[in-house]
């Protein structure tokens, strides 16, 4: 029970009329990488942003069942859900910095939450920065606009603002979907190094990188969740057909 | 016609250049003809008013008061009467317009009927003549809110219960709120969604995104409208023709409850009210011209800084 | 809070309850106050433009029984100050009330009251004119006189305010505010429709960067400019042309309403024809339709509700303009169909006559009237384009 973060009962999304997500129970376990994967349109994306209730923002939206983190269900009626971002990170697929300084980019979290000491933020910003392993990179540039930024570095960067609001889980939306090879493979270093701190749960569409980062994987199809399992054993034995026929490139 | 046709031909014709239908040739020549009329009819007006305007437009004209019954001199109080106007009518306006696109953007929800409402409304305000807006800051800003201050505080004295710039320039500020709001919600739908999420995924509030990524990425957008709306603002005569615009003073205002000379004001009553029309046309040209020089010149502006915005969206 | 790093503070009830964040509230109220505010403006034109047309609506002692029953009702809903209070005050010049003023304006001709009423006036039946005029007899004949005769006026040709018997007849105004509005959108409508079918359908897309700006720009020409080169300029040139007697008719005012009329039909016929879907045109020329088949058959009678649209609202920007109506009318309410003629149109009657006008006369107060008719019809205009135009449209192009 300690090692499971995340408990998902019977979870369901609709978008109006249309039943995005059906049924969907998985446990996440703590301080591990969890990929979803799937062909584009399964509602992988969909139910990563269940977790931190990004979904909220969309007027048609309707959940049912449960999403228990840490047995707190976060959907229920006196749940805050802006607490629950400060708890849930979330990194997009779109590097997506704020037209601002590199400085203010990551300072904006812990500046939100009422920090205003300046030593504190400076700290904040060099142990974030370090931590996704681009402070050599800019510790000299702090005051230019994080938009100089190359794609990879601006994505390191999204990912330092959110270790800046100390969040226990960080959801990863098909973060090195844009980047060159050699910025994709930053990035899932850096996700390896992160798991020690944090639960990491991770979309991808690309196979060899869930192989490569992750410790379990799920699968979705059409809205649901086909299985999941050890990263190992879903790559090389999949109990599902479906699985295998997609992980061995026969679909999506 | 056929010369006409051909030059623009030449302009803007790009393509249909087979043209063996001549059915068809006619029909785009029509159309192309009416585009040819309006351009040149514009800048007919415009040069027409440029030459005739020239010849007494100057610094002097610009910075001087009108003198011997106002058939001489220039027209320096009734720039800066322009100038206080939209001054104080846009300090009125922005920030009413700019919540108020705020609500439309950001907190109304798609098939409330609340907003739905608030946008019938600002259209409506955008085609209301306006005269109208005249009549109401007349019956409202005037008899009903001046003349109550005067009763409540001034003892019955009259002050604020009569024209004046205050009550010209907040008439004013209703018939521009329209044109803010519109320039600035489309500003704010620039502002692309990936901002908000990731401002909102640290954990911000609504209010907090608004505040800390929305608006300051919408500053352009806002200083459009208010361009915009001054632009309007300085070229309406007919909302402060009995809410505080004057015919003639020997002194600027000195308060906002005091009247003022307005440009296009000035305008009107020389070219239809002075004591010799004749004598006097060439101010009346030249006052013109500072009015469409002033009014486009902040037009053209604002149509940068929006292609700009546009731009960015893409 | 979050000031050492890294923290992580553990998921609980308590931290994740929900909170009540002052500001989040009090901004959403704020501004959705301030947006409504914008409603309120209308309703606010609405009735305080009418208010001080109210007068004419005061038959006889129907007049007094009002300003009681509001004399004692205002003070709980506004606070003590109220407007019939407050008028004879800060015109403390001439302590005269509306109701004392009419009978000394009008003359004698006790009419149809009674008739009229009920229709116009149905809510103040219990006041019926039998039992006042018991009362005070005179008085009640007398005031009833002044607005009966006012409104009788309104439906003849003469236009004469200032008079010992004046005549307020809207039907020559009106006419004259008809015959500009024609003119003005006969000229218009064609040039604007016509033209943004060339910028929408025909122009390459270079040319379209450069014809609409330029075009939109005669929609930053104040009217007063427009309305002085009509006075100054259109009206010398066009006489000389036409050879006609009055310098300044409708129209010289109808040409020149149309400049002002030309961007804002041009810009919603263009948004208009740009809107209708590629699918259409794209059919059409697959088809083997020329480029200009498809613009007139396929692409204008797609737009039509747009375009009638726009030509609602340039209608609604010419019947209420004042200051060019007010410089190259010549402001005379003749009674003809010549269109050389001078013409004096609703807004420019408002707009030269407002300012010569004693606060509460009838004069006034029918002036107010024109202005509440005015914005009732722009409104009425406005709402036709936004509804019924938009459900054509998506009935149009999503066949529901």
């Amino acid at each position: 029970m300690k090692d499971i973060k995340i408990h998902v009962n019977d979870l369901s999304l609709y978008y109006g009329e249309k039943k995005a997500l059906k049924e969907i129970s998985m446990q996440i376990p703590a301080n591990k990488v969890t990929a979803l994967i799937g062909p584009s349109g399964c509602g992988k994306s969909t139910f990563l942003r269940c977790i931190n209730r990004m979904n909220d923002l969309i007027p048609s939206v309707r959940i049912t069942g449960e999403m228990l983190v840490e047995g707190i269900d976060i959907y229920d009626k006196n749940v805050d859900v802006v607490n629950i971002r400060k708890k849930i990170g979330m990194v997009f697929q779109k590097s997506n910095p704020f037209p601002k300084s590199i400085y203010e980019n990551i300072a904006y979290g812990p500046k939100i939450n009422g920090l205003k000491d300046k030593t504190q933020l400076d700290e904040i910003v060099e142990v974030s920065l370090r931590q996704a392993a681009i402070w050599d990179e800019v510790k000299d540039r702090l005051g230019d606009s994080a938009l100089g930024l190359s794609g990879g570095q601006q994505q390191r960067l999204c990912i330092a603002r959110t270790l800046a609001v100390s969040p226990d889980i960080i959801l990863m939306d098909e973060p090195a979907s844009a980047l060159d090879p050699i910025s994709t493979s930053k990035i899932e270093e850096l996700v390896h190094q992160l798991k020690e701190q944090y639960t990491i749960i991770i979309v991808t569409h690309n196979m060899q990188q869930a192989a490569r980062t992750s410790d379990h994987t799920a699968f979705f199809y059409m809205g649901e969740l086909i299985e999941m399992g050890k990263t190992n054993t879903i790559f090389t034995k999949p109990l599902q057909k479906q699985t295998e026929d997609y992980i061995t490139g026969r679909f999506g | 016609m056929d010369k006409v046709n051909i030059e623009l031909e030449n302009q803007f014709f790009s393509s249909e250049k087979k043209g063996s239908d001549i059915k068809g040739k006619f029909f785009v020549g029509v159309t192309q003809l009416a585009v040819f009329i309006i351009i040149a009819v514009l800048f007919i007006i415009l040069g027409i008013i440029v030459y005739q305007g020239r010849a007494k437009f100057s610094w002097e004209f610009i910075s001087s008061f009108p003198t011997n019954g106002m058939t001489e001199g220039g027209i320096l109080p009734a720039l800066i009467g322009t100038f206080i106007l939209v001054i104080v009518m846009s300090i009125a306006a922005v920030p009413f317009g700019t919540i108020t696109a705020i609500y439309l953007t950001e907190y109304a929800s798609e098939n409330s009927k609340f907003a739905a409402a608030v946008r019938f409304s600002v259209r409506t305000l955008a085609v209301v003549p306006s005269i109208i807006f005249g009549l109401f800051g007349l019956g409202f800003f005037i008899q009903f809110l001046g003349a109550g201050v005067d009763t409540a505080f001034n003892g019955g004295e009259l002050r604020w219960g009569q024209p004046n710039i205050l009550w010209a320039s907040l008439t004013m500020s209703l018939l521009t709120l329209p044109v803010i709001i519109v320039s600035v919600e489309e500003a704010l739908k620039t502002i692309p969604r990936e901002l908000r999420e990731a401002s909102l995924a640290l954990g911000a509030t609504k209010w907090q995104t608004i505040k800390q990524v929305v608006l300051p990425g919408s500053v352009s957008g806002i200083m459009t409208g208010t361009i915009l709306a001054v632009s309007r603002g300085a070229g309406e005569v007919a909302p402060i023709l009995f809410t505080g615009a004057a015919y003639y003073l020997a002194t600027l205002p000195g308060s906002l409850s005091d009247q003022f000379m307005n440009l296009g004001y000035h305008i009107y009553i020389m070219s239809t009210q002075s004591s010799d029309v004749e004598k006097t046309m060439p101010i009346q040209f030249a006052t013109t011209l500072v009015l469409l020089l002033l009014t486009l010149s902040l037009n053209l502006v604002a149509v940068v800084i929006r292609s700009r915005i546009r731009r960015r969206a893409k | 809070m979050n000031s050492q790093f890294p923290v992580n503070p553990s998921f609980t009830k308590e931290s994740l309850k929900k909170q009540f964040r002052l500001s989040e509230f009090l901004a959403e109220k704020i501004i959705s106050s301030v947006a409504f505010l914008s409603i309120a403006i209308i309703f606010l034109i609405f009735i305080f433009v009418f208010k001080e047309s109210l007068p004419l609506f005061s038959f006889g002692s129907d007049a007094k029984a009002k300003t009681e029953i509001q004399g004692t009702a205002k003070p709980e809903s506004y606070g003590g100050t109220t407007t019939e209070e407050l008028k004879p005050e800060s015109y403390g010049s001439e302590p005269v009330s509306n109701a004392d003023l009419k009978p000394e304006t009008y003359g004698s001709d006790p009419v149809s009251t009674e008739d009229l009423k009920p229709e116009t006036y149905g809510d103040v039946k219990a006041e019926t004119p039998e039992t006042t005029a018991t009362e005070t007899p005179e008085a009640v004949s007398e005031n009833n006189e002044g607005a009966d005769k006012t409104w009788s006026t309104f439906f003849t040709t003469e236009w004469v305010p200032v008079s010992e018997n004046p005549r307020f007849g809207l039907i020559g105004l009106l006419i004259g505010t008809l015959k500009v509005t024609v003119i003005a959108m006969l000229i218009a409508g064609p040039l604007a429709i016509l033209a943004a079918l060339y910028t929408s359908c025909f122009a390459s897309k270079r040319a379209k960067e450069i014809i609409k700006p330029i075009i939109e720009m005669l929609a930053a020409f104040p009217s007063v400019v427009i309305g002085f080169f009509a006075l100054m300029v259109l009206a010398t040139f066009f006489q000389s042309i036409f050879g006609y007697e009055s310098r300044l008719n409708a129209f010289i005012g109808g040409v020149a309403m149309a400049l002002a009329a030309i961007p804002i039909i041009y810009t919603i016929s263009e948004d208009a024809l740009s809107a209708v879907p590629k699918t259409f045109t794209e059919a059409s020329l697959a088809l083997g339709a020329s480029k200009w088949q498809t613009a007139f058959f396929v692409t204008l009678p797609a737009a039509t509700p747009g375009i009638f649209a726009a030509l609602l609202l340039g209608v609604g920007r010419v019947f209420g303009e004042t200051m060019i109506a007010l410089m190259a009318t010549g402001n005379a309410a003749l009674l003809s169909s010549n269109p050389f003629e001078s013409v004096r149109t609703f807004a420019a009657t408002i707009g030269s006559e407002m300012a010569e006008t004693v606060f509460g006369e009838t004069h006034y107060s029918v002036l107010f009237f024109i202005g509440s008719l005015l914005f009732i019809f722009s409104f009425a205009l406005n709402a036709v384009a936004e509804f019924y135009v938009k459900g054509k449209l998506i009935k149009k192009f999503q066949g529901k």
